[in-house]
């Protein structure tokens, strides 16, 4: 027969040894839990976060996406469907159809083209001014410390300011247009690039440079010849990464009136032509995912050269 | 054997060069076609360059140059609406905390019903992968945009709008550690005849919440970088306060702003770092 647990002296002598431990860590855990849900309560206190509010509202976000998908046939019908089944393949003219609800994908391709270009140019530029910062803002081949403190701080500015903030400010020198879009995401791109790769070369294998060194090369011979042959694929690799990154930004970018295929979603938006908004967010997740597929391909090749 | 430089003569090396011609650099068509490739991609530059209006940038640049003088002019400082300026600043670390907080609750089961070990189903697998994708892959701007259309101006639409594109990242990246965890504690804790909640709690979460903790620090940090644009769609926060500076050309005030973002994101990191080391160790 088994004795009562508190009567087992194994268990009163695992009590003995073990309970404070124990009982410390869930008092622990429970004021972890309890300083998060307190923390939780204010925050939500200082935005008028309001259970109410929230059930008063969350059938109107349902209600958005229900008109997303739903058309009126004419003007004044009752909404139907965006698509069904057997019209799907209709004509731009028949309702219910493909070629009806994309009814200005020729606009559209346009501007998603534009925003893919926008991107491109980005980081190229942000790539050129990344690679150029990187090597001075790496300690371990850059002599003065000062200037390494100072690239590196220049760099954390750079990757920090909110990109839409810096295109909504460059929207006023370089006017509305994809330009001061193109400008903010190169700002952006060079800061978080620079980073990555001042990283890269941090950890790049020292024996090349010390070769170099020892061969009396100039400053400009052992980067260019020790650390850059090492660290280029890694470059690349982390470039196709941030392009992914900016073709996102940059289709919301045109938000605040940098161009691109935002600021057509921000009309569509504004003036409550609900199909179009779901065909251009359709339109626009589509062409992300073939972008992230492609670039993994290209990026893994990059990386499996670096090993 | 030893070999000595004099000895080498020219039909040596002739007749090397004939029988390993890689040895001696590239060759005429390599070399061409890189070449070729070099001048597209210049090409492709520069037409990219004219397409955007490049010769813009010098005729803007001197307007530039005055926006960041008088970004630099601190001279109204004591005038300015300090206090109107920090609260929204704390706003916007407030909707980041609410957001991440409230995607990390939705995310919690989420995370377990999408992980391969915990539900086998495929089907169900693809569709709540698929949700996952949707949420994280429409940007943040864009579900604030629209929130702010069906709850109003405020932030409870960015807040919202967080939850959503968080609840994306999150849920994919807990579903992932969920499958990442070593199978024997789960074996044993179910050899005990403890219930399916039973194996997860004791069993699962332990092995994951490190990982949930870190993440979830993770996204409160750049939340609060997010959501301090937030507000230019009119979703709360700082970023209403930076567009209307913008807008009435304020540009001192803007640059203040800026700082205080600057700042606010520095001291966030600070914090998620010693939370991290405290809560992971």
């Amino acid at each position: 027969m088994l004795t009562p647990a508190d009567q087992d002296p194994t268990y009163r002598q695992f009590q003995q040894r073990f309970g404070p431990t124990i009982r410390a860590r869930l008092v622990r855990a429970w004021g972890t839990a309890l300083s998060v849900a307190l923390l939780f309560v204010l925050a939500a206190v200082w935005t008028d976060f309001a259970p109410d509010t929230i059930l008063n509202g969350l059938p109107r976000v349902g209600e958005y996406f229900g008109k997303m998908l739903s058309i009126e046939p004419s003007r004044g019908a009752d909404p139907v469907p965006v698509l069904a089944f057997g019209h799907v393949f209709g004509g731009p003219k028949e309702p219910q159809s493909l070629a009806y609800w994309f009814y200005r994908i020729d606009v559209y391709a346009a501007l998603l083209w534009q925003t893919l270009q926008m991107a491109v140019l980005a980081t190229v530029l942000g790539f050129a001014a990344a690679f150029v910062l990187c090597f001075p803002a790496t300690a371990s081949i850059s002599r003065p410390r000062p200037v390494v403190f100072l690239i590196r701080r220049l760099l954390e500015v750079l990757r920090t300011i909110p990109q839409v903030v810096l295109a909504l400010i460059l929207v006023w020198p370089f006017g509305i247009g994809p330009l001061a879009g193109i400008l903010a995401m190169a700002i952006h791109t060079t800061g978080g690039l620079g980073k990555l790769f001042a990283e890269l070369n941090e950890n790049a294998d020292r024996r090349p440079v010390e070769g170099i060194v020892s061969a009396g090369g100039s400053w400009l011979a052992q980067v260019r010849y020790g650390v850059v042959p090492q660290v280029l694929p890694g470059f690349f690799s982390y470039a196709l990464l941030r392009f992914e990154i900016n073709v996102r930004s940059s289709t919301i970018l045109g938000f605040v009136g940098a161009g691109g295929i935002g600021m057509e979603l921000k009309r569509t938006i504004g003036f409550n032509i609900y199909e179009e908004v779901s065909a251009i967010c359709i339109l626009i997740l589509l062409m992300v995912v073939v972008l992230d597929l492609t670039s993994e391909r290209i990026r893994h090749a990059f990386i499996g050269r670096m090993q | 054997m030893s070999l000595r430089l004099a000895d080498i003569g020219q039909a040596e090396i002739a007749a090397q060069r004939i029988r390993n011609p890689a040895a001696f650099g590239a060759g005429f068509g390599t070399k061409a076609l890189r070449w070729a490739m070099a001048l597209l991609a210049v090409s492709y530059f520069v037409y990219l360059l004219w397409l955007f209006d490049f010769d813009r940038l010098f005729t803007g640049l001197p307007r530039l140059w005055t926006i960041v003088r008088l970004m630099l002019d601190w001279s109204g400082f004591a005038e300015w609406d300090h206090a109107e300026l920090l609260r929204s600043m704390l706003e916007t670390v407030a909707m980041a905390y609410l957001g991440t907080m409230l995607a990390f609750a939705i995310s919690l089961p989420l995370g377990f019903l999408g992980a391969r070990n915990v539900i086998p189903a495929r089907v169900f697998r693809f569709c709540t992968r698929r949700l996952f994708d949707g949420m994280r892959g429409v940007d943040q701007l864009i579900w604030a945009l629209v929130f702010v259309r069906a709850m109003g101006l405020g932030p409870i639409a960015g807040i919202l709008a967080i939850c959503v594109a968080d609840t994306g990242v999150l849920a994919k990246l807990f579903s992932e550690a969920t499958e990442n965890t070593d199978r024997k504690q789960t074996e044993g804790v179910t050899a005990t005849g403890a219930s399916f909640f039973g194996v997860l709690r004791m069993a699962v979460l332990p092995q994951v919440l490190p990982v949930m903790i870190g993440q979830t620090l993770y996204q409160i940090e750049s939340n609060s970088r997010e959501a301090t644009i937030l507000g230019l769609v009119g979703a709360g926060g700082i970023g209403l306060r930076l567009s209307e500076r913008i807008q009435i050309n304020a540009w001192d005030q803007v640059a203040y702003a800026i700082v205080l973002i600057l700042i606010a994101v520095a001291l966030i990191d600070t914090v998620s770092r010693w939370l991290r080391m405290r809560l992971i160790g």
